[in-house]
């Protein structure tokens, strides 16, 4: 037999990484197949799915810090006196900001207790499907809603914030630094609300009874991504007031 | 041995998820679900690329006025009338816009990358799919943004593709940078958010998706170089897109991030303090990495042609990986050499000299690749392999004029001139488009089921390969001979009057050139219909997608899974009965 010479090396296929090719079940559509390797995968994706999506969240407001530090140094000419000036003012922050952080700390907490509170809810929804086991989630609180409401807590202590602002005579263009201020906690803002759109969703998703391991899902990355939104907002509020 | 298989045979493990197959992929029924809102991968590649396929069309119907007016600066036009200057720039911006953006990233990677990237590696469909609908829908919205800027008081804006500020940040600035610069901008934001949810759904599929057997290393070149577009995507339209928001607010809140103090029409405006260069610094980091996103699939599709049709395994499949990583790296670190008339330190501009001179080395690694896997091959001189040679060719010629605009002193002379028009349209433009024929070319068989009429595309290629070159070759010419771009007419000033006639020649093959596509738009759609049937695999080719049926069923491998044993390129192989061994052949691994 004439030898054969592969051009890229053969490994034993059963050996490769890869997730089969397969689309799992569509989310909603039924099957409690938590515990099985569909659930893994699910959940595998999904989390991969996200840390690319947080890749493309981080350069926009990597591209934001970019600019805040290169404005910050740029001169502008007075045409009155004809000299270089500095128009960069830091914009004293309202305290608001501080008890607004508090807020969200303390909902990335509540939003870890949620995430884990699904998967015991989908863990113990497997069970009860097996005939004579009695699985019952009597969880005393329902982490998720509270995470909402304190995501929409934060929200409207932010707009609060900017009116504080207002009244202080800092207005997205009264000076580069006050615009900085209102974008990056405008765009943070607008990412949070999308983590508390997906917080809802879910809610929504658990009334309606849909299969637990579908929100266990939705819940895992929902919250990882309301901790990024907690990191990346204390990064802002550092940026903020001590990057001058 | 056994043999391999190819033609309408499917040879795949027996590894069964039919039933949760079915349950992920029940195909839609009403016509709103099949093709319009659908979630099926497929479709949407034709949506991108018939997308696309419009775009092209609108942005040579725009080519073909200015090079008109070049040459006949005061005859009316149809539908314009008598062309002004701010009218000539009002269609070379939106000629670029929807050229850069609608057809070079939408058409390679929305288009056959959505087709063929999950077949490629044996995935039921893309990772997210509601994800990819979406993509589409919004870069769909952007395309009507965009060329609502026609219609709109003031018309479409004039500061170019590049949007430089201060012209594209201030509304009085010109009579086409008040709405219609807004939705050029809004635009661009909803092209970049779309393109983000695709790199996000092609990263996570190529990396998650692959299916047993299918290494990183036994991916077709196509779906390395898409993945690695994905990626540079996902870094790169984060980043325009800040600029954009950050555009929109100087433009309508009064903020200075772009602006400095600046008099416009006799009057201070009301900005202060901001920069230019700010713009230009976001702009390019996208800007440069965009021409990787705009060529390197066309650059996996050439590797994957070349071997197809020269009969031979690609020469350097390792090399050929790692040359489309450092092109995509060094993309990254070589936007400042488009700024080299932005007045930066020498020694700043040095660094980027050197950087983008050295993006020549994984470039040549490719193009030595192409032709050493050229050479000693039973060339099968199909169309794929003519748009794909054409490829090479085009690359070469567009990309060795590269090194002098790289180098600040030769860059600063010939920065504003035809010479650069002439470069990237050879290497970013035509070369890409040269893809884009060879993809269709390529796999419209296993799209829809027929074959193209070769004599056509014959025709097709030598019209437009002579063509081309016919364009952009004399553009140098005018370069080096001093003749401005973005300039409305050249009757005015003695020395650009002498290049008149060459100016004429560039016309008279542009509309030569253009009358061609309308060979390709003609068996595009006639082979539709009345094309020869194809059989699954009518090139002989290895890869997944022509082991399934034609066109492929709605969750590609009809219930069943592929197990991949062998790597893309087994052409010739010693030993095997005929002269390719299918990716699925599992007796060559006990040959092995």
């Amino acid at each position: 037999m004439a030898s054969y010479t592969p051009t890229v090396s053969i490994d034993d296929p059963r050996t490769s990484t890869g997730g089969n090719g397969v689309l799992p079940p569509a989310w909603g559509g039924g099957g409690d197949n938590f515990g099985s390797p569909f659930f893994d995968m699910r959940l595998r994706r999904a989390r991969l799915g996200l840390v690319v999506g947080l890749t493309g969240i981080a350069m926009i407001f990597i591209s934001f810090t970019s600019a805040y530090v290169v404005r910050q140094g740029l001169p502008t000419l007075d045409p009155r006196t004809n000299v270089l000036l500095h128009d960069w003012f830091p914009v004293p922050l309202p305290r608001l900001l501080l008890i607004n952080t508090g807020v969200l700390l303390i909902s990335s907490v509540t939003m870890e207790l949620a995430r884990r509170q699904a998967g015991r809810k989908a863990a113990l929804a497997q069970l009860a499907a097996v005939p004579g086991v009695l699985a019952d989630a009597d969880e005393k609180v329902s982490w998720l809603p509270l995470t909402a409401v304190l995501g929409l807590s934060f929200l409207v202590g932010q707009w609060m914030a900017w009116r504080e602002l207002g009244a202080n005579g800092f207005y997205v263009s009264s000076s580069p630094s006050s615009s900085f201020v209102y974008l990056l906690t405008g765009m943070h803002g607008v990412h949070l609300f999308g983590g508390v759109v997906a917080l809802l969703t879910a809610g929504v998703a658990s009334m309606l009874r849909r299969p637990a391991d579908s929100q266990s899902i939705a819940v895992d990355v929902t919250g990882w991504y309301w901790h990024f939104m907690a990191f990346l907002w204390v990064y802002i509020l550092c940026l903020l007031e001590f990057v001058h | 041995m056994a043999g391999g298989t190819g033609g309408g045979e499917t040879i795949m493990a027996t590894r069964e998820f039919a039933a949760h197959e079915a349950h992920a992929h029940a195909a839609p029924q009403g016509f709103i679900r099949k093709w319009v809102f659908s979630l099926d991968h497929k479709v949407i590649g034709l949506q991108y690329y018939f997308l696309a396929l419009t775009a092209v069309f609108v942005g040579m119907f725009l080519s073909l006025l200015m090079r008109i007016h070049l040459i006949w600066p005061n005859a009316p036009l149809p539908l314009l009338g008598e062309i002004k200057p701010e009218t000539y720039l009002s269609l070379l911006t939106m000629h670029g816009t929807i050229m850069v953006f609608f057809v070079l990233t939408t058409a390679p990677q929305g288009g056959f990358g959505n087709y063929f990237l999950p077949i490629q590696i044996g995935a039921a469909d893309m990772a997210f799919p509601v994800l990819n609908m979406l993509s589409f829908w919004v870069t769909f919205i952007g395309y009507i943004v965009m060329l609502s800027a026609f219609f709109v008081v003031g018309g479409a804006p004039l500061h170019g593709w590049t949007g430089y500020p201060p012209l594209s940040a201030l509304q009085s600035a010109g009579p086409g940078e008040g709405a219609g610069a807004d939705l050029w901008v809004i635009s661009i934001a909803l092209f970049c958010v779309g393109a983000l949810m695709s790199a996000l759904n092609f990263i996570t599929t190529t990396l998650d998706m692959r299916v047993k057997g299918m290494s990183m290393m036994r991916m077709p070149l196509t779906c390395w170089a898409w993945f690695i577009t994905a990626i540079l995507g996902l870094l790169a339209f984060g980043v325009l897109f800040s600029a954009g928001i950050l555009l929109l607010l100087d433009r309508n809140v009064g903020t200075s991030f772009f602006v400095p103090l600046v008099v416009v029409n006799g009057q201070l405006a009301a900005h202060k303090g901001g920069s230019p260069l700010l713009w230009q610094h976001l702009f390019w980091f996208f800007g440069h990495p965009e021409v990787y996103i705009a060529i390197l699939p066309a650059m996996g599709l050439c590797s994957q042609l070349v071997s197809v049709f020269s009969r031979k395994p690609i020469f350097g499949y390792k090399a050929m990986v790692y040359a489309i990583l450092s092109i995509g790296l060094l993309g990254f670190m070589v936007w400042g050499h488009h700024m080299f008339m932005s007045g930066m330190s020498p020694y700043t501009a040095f660094a980027f000299s050197v950087m983008t001179m050295a993006i020549g080395v994984p470039s040549a690694i490719k193009t030595f690749n192409w032709l050493g896997t050229l050479w000693g091959g039973r060339i099968r001189f199909y169309s794929p392999m003519l748009f794909a040679i054409g490829f090479v060719s085009l690359f070469v010629s567009g990309g060795i004029s590269g090194p002098f605009l790289a180098q600040p002193v030769l860059d600063i002379p010939l920065h504003d001139t035809y010479f650069v028009t002439g470069h990237f349209h050879l290497i970013m433009g035509v070369a890409s488009i040269f893809g884009i024929f060879a993809a269709t070319y390529y796999w419209f068989p296993k799209m829809f089921g027929r074959m193209m009429s070769e004599s056509l595309a014959r025709w097709h290629f030598w019209f437009t390969f002579i063509g081309t070159y016919a364009i952009f070759m004399p553009m140098h010419y005018l370069g080096m001979a001093g003749a401005t771009r973005r300039y409305s007419q050249f009757t005015e000033v003695a020395y650009l009057r002498d290049l008149i006639p060459l100016q004429k020649f560039i016309t008279y093959a542009a509309i030569v050139t253009i009358a061609g596509q309308f060979i390709f738009l003609f068996n595009l759609f006639w082979s539709m219909k009345y094309g020869k049937k194809a059989s699954d695999n009518p090139w002989e080719a290895t890869t997944l997608e022509w082991t399934t049926a034609t066109p492929p069923p709605h969750d590609n491998f009809g219930g069943r899974t592929p197990v991949v044993y062998n790597g893309p390129y087994e052409y010739s192989v010693p030993g095997a009965p005929r002269d390719y061994v299918m990716q699925t052949d599992p007796s060559t691994v006990a040959a092995h």
